[in-house]
Order: C-alpha cells, then sequence, then structure tokens
C-alpha cells in the first residue's frame, strides 16, 4: 500500500516534472490514440518527446519574466 | 445542526487567519526597534493569501465568471493528446507556475525595498489579491471559454481587429524593453566578476552537450539529462572559485560591462538563429529546474532560520530622493513591483498551452488565481532576502557609481551620512565572503538578492565557509534563467517581426535571410537600450527599471480591459467591478508614472530636464559626468528623446486602448443580449464562424 503510494507520488512528480517542460504525459497520449483513433500507429516515445519539443518552441517557448 | 458547527469551525478559522494577518501586519507597521522578525511578514503573507483565496477568489468564480464544472473545456472537447489533454490539476498548476515564475518578481522587491520593506509588502499583498490573480484567473477563464484561445486573438474579436493591432505593438515593445533590462541585471552582476562570468559561461557547453544528448542518444531522456546538467552546473561553480583564484584565468574572465554587453547580444543572435534542440531547449530545462528547486530551497531557508529584517520598515527615500530609483512613493512603488502584485506579461501565459489543458472549469481558481499567489510569495521571499542585509551594504550595492564611487571608505561615509551606518571594513569584508573584489555600485537585484540568499543558505548549510559559493550559486540561478527568457524572447520578437513583414513580402520574410534579419532587428532593437544603460550615468536600472514597469503594467491594463468589456459582453456589468477596480488603478499608475518620466522638472526623474541639462553644457562646451567627449554628451541627450517617445508610446497605447474598451463596453451594455463570442456546451468557438 505504502508502496504503491510511493510509486504514485513519483509518477505525479514525474509527470509534472516533464509538463514543466512542455512534454505532456506520454502514457496518456498513447491510451487516447488507442481508443479515439485505433486506425492511427502512435509516434514512438522518443518521436513524441522531439515533436513537442519543436511545437512548443516553434510556438515561441516564451516564459514569463 | 451540522451546518451550524461547520460554520462556527470556519467563523473561528477564517476569523483566526484575518485577526492573525492583521495582527502580524500590526506588528510590521508599528514595530520600533533595531531588527524585526521575517516570521511576522511571513504570517501576514500567508493569512492574506488564504483569506483571498478562501473568499475573493471564490467570489470570482462562483458570482464574476461563473465557472460550471459540467461544462466542457477545450482539453476535454478537443482531446488530441499533444496539445489539448485534460491534465491533473496539481501537474498543470506545476505548468503554469513553471511559466510564469521568473526574474521579474525577484528584482522589484530588492529594488523597492529601499523605501523599507513595509510599503513594498503592502502593494505586493494588495495587488496580488485584487490586481494580479484576478487578472490571471479571468483572463485563464475567459481563455478556457474560448478554446484556449491567445490574449490577442481575443482582443481582436471581442474588440475589434484594430485594438487587437495595438496591443500586439504594445506588446512588440515591451518585450524589447523587457530584453533589455534583463540583461542589463546580468551585465551588473557579471561586469569584473570572473568566478560569476565563468559560470554563466559554462552554462552553454553544458546545455549544448544536453542537447546532443537528447538529439541523438535518447530523445526521451529529457529528466536523466537535466539532472546530469545541474549537477555539472554545480561543478561549474566550484570550478568558478578555482578560476577567480588564479591570476591569468581570473583576468581572461575579468569582463566589462560594455564588453558583456555586446557578448550578450552575440548570444541572443546565434540562440535565436541555431536549431532550438541544440541551445535553446535544454538551457531551458535546466534553468526551469534550478529555478523551482532554489525557489522552495528559499522557502526552506526562510521557513528554518526567520531570519531578521535589519532593514526599516519605512525609509526616508519614499520622499523620492532614494538612489536605486528615482520617484516618489506614488506612483514608483507601484510601477517597480510589478511582477509579483501584477504582471501583465501573465496574460500571454494563461490564455497560452495552461488552458488548452485544463480538465475541468472547477480547476481555474487554483491554477489562475492560486498559481499567482505564489509568485507573490516569491516576491514577498525576495523583499526578505533584500531586507536581511545591513542597510548599508544594500545601498552600497544598489547606488549608482555616481552617487557613491567606487572607493569602500568615501562609499562608506557618503552611505552613513543618509543614515544607514556602515564601515569601509564591513563593505570590503562582504564583498571578501562571497568571492568577490567590490560589491560596490551592483544594481539591478540580482546581486543583492544573492548576497541576501547566501546568508540565509549558509545559515542553513555550509556557515561563511560556503557563503562565496551560495552567493555564486544564486548569481547563476537568476542569470541562468534570465538569459532564457532573452533567447526565447530574442526568438519570439523574431517570429512577431518575421510575421508583420510575412504580410508584405512573403517569400523574403520566411527563409533564412528573412531569419537572419528579423533576428537583427529584433537583437538590434533590445541591445540599444541594454547598451545605453551600459553606459549610463546613474547605473541604467535606474532608467530601465521604471519604463519596464511602466510596460508590464500597461500590459495588464490592457488584459483586464479585456476582462471588464467581456464582463459587459456576457451582460455581467453589476460585478465587473472587479476587473475595473484594478484597471483604473493601473492606468492611473502607468499614466502618472510616464508623465512623470517624460516631464518632471528633476532630470534624475524626467528625460527631458536631463537632456535639457546635456544641451546646456553642450551649449556652454561643458562636460558633464560620466562622458568624456561632447560626442557622448550628445549621445546621452539622443538616447533621453529615445526614451521620451517610447514611454509616449506606452502612455498612447494605454489610452487608446481604455479608449476602444470604453466604446466596447457602452455598446454592449446598450445592446439588450449576451454579445460575447463564448464556446457553448455543445459547440467549439471554431465552429460558430467567430
Amino acid at each position: 500500500m505504502i508502496c504503491r503510494c510511493f510509486t504514485k507520488a513519483l509518477d505525479v512528480a514525474g509527470q509534472t516534472a516533464l509538463l514543466m517542460l512542455g512534454v505532456p504525459d506520454y502514457d496518456a497520449y498513447v491510451d487516447h490514440l488507442r481508443t479515439a483513433h485505433p486506425d492511427r500507429l502512435p509516434l514512438t516515445r522518443d518521436a513524441f518527446f522531439a515533436a513537442r519539443q519543436k511545437a512548443r518552441f516553434d510556438a515561441g517557448g516564451l516564459r514569463c519574466c | 445542526m451540522q451546518r451550524t458547527q461547520l460554520t462556527l469551525s470556519s467563523v473561528l478559522i477564517w476569523g483566526g487567519s484575518a485577526v492573525l494577518g492583521a495582527a502580524s501586519l500590526g506588528i510590521l507597521a508599528f514595530h520600533r526597534g533595531e531588527t524585526v522578525s521575517a516570521l511576522w511578514l511571513v504570517i501576514a503573507a500567508l493569512c492574506t493569501y488564504a483569506i483571498a483565496y478562501r473568499f475573493y477568489a471564490k467570489y470570482l468564480a462562483a458570482r464574476v465568471v461563473c465557472l460550471d464544472p459540467g461544462r466542457p473545456t477545450p482539453a476535454t472537447l478537443r482531446h488530441d493528446g499533444m496539445d489539448y489533454v485534460p491534465t491533473n490539476r496539481f501537474i498543470l498548476f506545476g505548468h503554469h507556475f513553471a511559466a510564469i515564475a521568473g526574474a521579474g518578481p525577484l528584482v522589484g522587491p530588492v529594488l523597492a525595498a529601499q523605501m523599507g520593506f513595509l510599503p513594498g509588502t503592502l502593494w505586493i499583498l494588495a495587488g496580488v489579491v485584487l490586481a494580479g490573480a484576478v487578472q490571471d484567473f479571468l483572463i485563464l477563464a475567459f481563455s478556457v471559454r474560448r478554446d484556449g484561445r491567445s490574449l490577442g486573438d481575443m482582443i481582436r474579436t471581442e474588440m475589434g481587429r484594430f485594438a487587437g493591432t495595438v496591443a500586439s505593438i504594445g506588446v512588440l515593445a515591451i518585450m524589447m524593453i523587457l530584453l533589455a533590462v534583463l540583461a542589463l541585471i546580468v551585465v551588473k552582476a557579471l561586469a569584473a566578476s570572473p568566478w560569476g562570468t565563468f559560470t554563466i559561461a559554462a552554462t552553454v557547453p553544458i546545455a549544448v552537450f544536453m542537447g546532443l544528448y537528447l538529439r541523438f542518444v535518447r530523445p526521451s531522456g529529457v529528466l536523466e539529462a537535466s539532472a546530469v546538467g545541474v549537477v555539472l552546473l554545480l561543478a561549474s561553480i566550484w570550478l568558478g572559485g578555482r578560476v577567480a583564484a588564479d591570476p591569468v584565468l581570473a583576468h581572461i574572465f575579468t569582463l566589462s560591462a560594455p564588453t558583456l554587453a555586446l557578448l550578450l547580444m552575440a548570444y541572443g543572435s546565434t540562440a535565436s538563429i541555431l536549431p532550438v534542440w541544440l541551445l535553446l531547449a535544454p538551457r531551458d530545462y535546466l534553468s526551469t529546474f534550478l529555478k523551482i528547486g532554489t525557489i522552495a530551497a528559499l522557502a526552506v531557508g526562510i521557513a528554518v532560520t526567520l531570519p531578521a529584517l535589519h532593514m526599516p520598515p519605512v525609509t526616508r527615500f519614499i520622499n523620492g530622493t532614494g538612489p536605486v530609483f528615482a520617484g516618489s512613493l506614488f506612483p514608483f512603488l507601484f510601477i517597480t513591483i510589478a511582477c509579483g502584485s501584477v504582471s501583465g506579461f501573465h496574460a500571454l501565459v494563461s490564455s497560452g498551452t495552461t488552458p488548452k489543458m485544463a480538465a475541468s472549469e472547477s480547476d481555474l481558481r487554483m491554477i489562475g488565481y492560486g498559481a499567482m499567489l505564489a509568485e507573490s510569495a516569491v516576491a514577498i521571499m525576495a523583499l526578505i532576502a533584500a531586507s536581511v542585509l545591513q542597510p548599508g551594504a544594500y545601498f552600497a550595492m544598489n547606488a549608482p557609481a555616481s552617487a557613491v564611487t567606487a572607493d569602500p571608505v568615501t562609499a562608506a561615509s557618503i552611505i552613513s551620512g543618509w543614515g544607514f551606518a556602515v564601515t569601509p571594513n564591513a563593505l570590503t569584508s562582504l564583498a571578501h565572503r562571497v568571492g568577490e573584489t567590490t560589491i560596490l555600485g551592483r544594481a539591478g537585484g540580482a546581486p543583492t538578492l544573492a548576497v541576501g540568499m547566501a546568508t540565509i543558505f549558509s545559515n542553513v548549510l555550509g556557515g561563511d565557509r560556503l557563503m562565496a559559493f551560495w552567493y555564486h550559486f544564486a548569481i547563476l540561478f537568476e542569470a541562468l534563467f534570465i538569459l532564457t527568457t532573452l533567447d526565447a524572447g530574442t526568438r519570439v520578437a523574431r517570429f512577431m517581426l518575421q510575421d508583420f513583414a510575412g504580410a508584405l513580402m512573403p517569400d523574403l520574410a520566411r527563409g533564412l535571410v528573412g531569419s537572419v534579419v528579423a533576428t537583427a532587428i529584433a537583437v538590434g532593437a533590445w541591445g540599444y537600450f541594454l547598451y545605453q544603460g551600459v553606459i549610463d550615468p546613474l547605473g541604467g536600472i535606474n532608467t530601465l527599471w521604471p519604463l519596464f514597469g511602466i510596460a508590464n503594467q500597461m500590459l495588464a491594463a490592457i488584459a483586464l480591459t479585456l476582462c471588464s468589456v467581456i464582463l459587459f459582453k456576457l451582460k455581467r456589468q453589476r460585478v465587473a467591478w472587479v476587473a475595473l477596480l484594478p484597471t483604473a488603478w493601473l492606468a492611473i499608475c502607468t499614466l502618472t508614472a510616464g508623465t512623470e518620466k517624460i516631464l518632471s522638472p528633476t532630470p534624475a526623474i524626467g528625460f527631458l530636464a536631463h537632456a535639457a541639462r546635456y544641451t546646456a553644457g553642450i551649449a556652454t562646451g561643458t562636460l558633464l559626468a560620466p562622458a568624456h567627449t561632447q560626442a557622448e554628451m550628445r549621445r546621452i541627450v539622443l538616447n533621453d528623446h529615445v526614451n521620451v517617445t517610447l514611454t509616449a508610446l506606452f502612455m498612447a497605447v494605454v489610452i487608446t486602448m481604455l479608449a476602444c474598451g470604453v466604446r466596447a463596453a457602452l455598446a454592449a451594455r446598450a445592446n439588450p443580449r449576451i454579445t460575447a463570442k463564448e464556446a457553448t456546451h455543445d459547440m467549439p468557438l471554431l465552429h460558430q464562424g467567430a
């Protein structure tokens, strides 16, 4: 129980850290594609990261002052 | 029965918070004596935030925006797993906070500390509750109801194309002045500091190393690459100490302010044109984690040590004669502290990626209002860090060279003459303890904050032995994310310029030539103000920071005008005061400050008076410091005139936007129907032809 809680917390921390860099959760992306668009092949984890990085900085990637 | 009990306990909790907060503020305000504990400041701030969040933010959510948990958000309607993703609110809070928190809330309060800690504290708390967090929350909520559209888009659709264009000119201008002032802060911190210069220079190869790893080894290994990067950064701080101790290497890394300014311009241009994965993105990752980590560490440091505040609650410089920035409490305190109280820039972030990821409208209060309260807490921490210093040391660091001179003996006697007793020995020994040759004339907030943070951190860990390490750690932390804003900002400005030009000559604007030319224009624009600041007799920050403050508050006034207009168009004008009140206050502050910056007869405040002094000098053939030649005298006059033009432009933008706002609001009031263009329950805005 404690162990599962810890894994869960670690998972949330990891997701938060990644989203701070503008990278949404990969597993959620794959889940979404599997259910909503079963005909489409999901990007690989690496391709997903590269695409997100490009999208973010193409939009400017602006942070605040 | 249960309801009565609940009410009783909440009356006790919230009534108690109110009494505790008010008592803490009272202690801060009426304390007379040597020092007062930072504990009271922390309690006053936390109680204010808690009450504001529980009552005012709830009112905004329930009565003003009428948040509806059942109403689908863009994330749920357009879920694509990439841009539009329903996200856990705590995770999204982290994303939003990381995007809004920057150097602003750390610098403004440090500068404002020259008036004592009390005026800054009161404005930070009142400003965030009634203006800053309101703006962030309303813009976020309105963007969520408009498919996550940007501020510019919303202004265009709700207030018309003309207002939209004026607003985007305002955004471009504010960005130039923001980049210039941020770059100037870095220059001030690194000038004649081999340790700091080496450490910042080392971040470039570290970032490139991370970039190559992420590109060619494991693109998804962002976290591990960042962890290695942070360790390398810490190693570079240690190595920087060695460099500073070595006579040959120290000489190489001892750079003058103008050289550093040119290097920063070269860096900004390069980073804007290089592929983002090589330098810009990995740098951004490093600075994000360092920023969040350091802010958390500072919070822990303050909570554990509860340092004594040496700065008096109010100093005599509220009369406008202060050396750090010129001008009296009203209006200049309210533009000096922008971020932390109210920051127009947040309107861009709140209408950026965050609204596309909100899973439910009921999360918006925590994300929009809550994250801004957290940023305000960062500003309070910066104010505490600045007030931890002995006031004498604070003024030695922040007064411009023209007021204090570079000699510790004279500096100490001048500052003691202001009523802040300090010995030359204390100044040199402090410089020695942080590993610098001098601390005099290090304006710009970053070094002051770094000394304050080093004092707090070394009390927790390492004592005096680690003081120099912590000082350079704090400098690195600030410079790193300032440089990240610099390169990302240059890129955004480049895109905006290319967009403008693309409308006229599509082929030329998009290619490599277009990129290079647009980058050169962007860097030239902020570089001009940076260089002007570097050679400014008053230290540059004195001139540029008020301009930045005016620009940032101007943007906030624009965003809040939009919020007011939307409330009128929703036929909710009865509650529109929540946006009208801060709009009016910001308009009064920016317009008064703008007028004073242009017309004040005091040369330290008014650009025209300053120009007149130098023009008179040119006419009679006398040289006024710091000019050494007549040509330099003429350049100072030119700079003054450029600043007048810019200030006038900011004021014109504010007045135009207010006029557009009034027109749109009156039209909406006359119309019996709801005219706001919102997405509805089952139909996104996109399909309504809006």
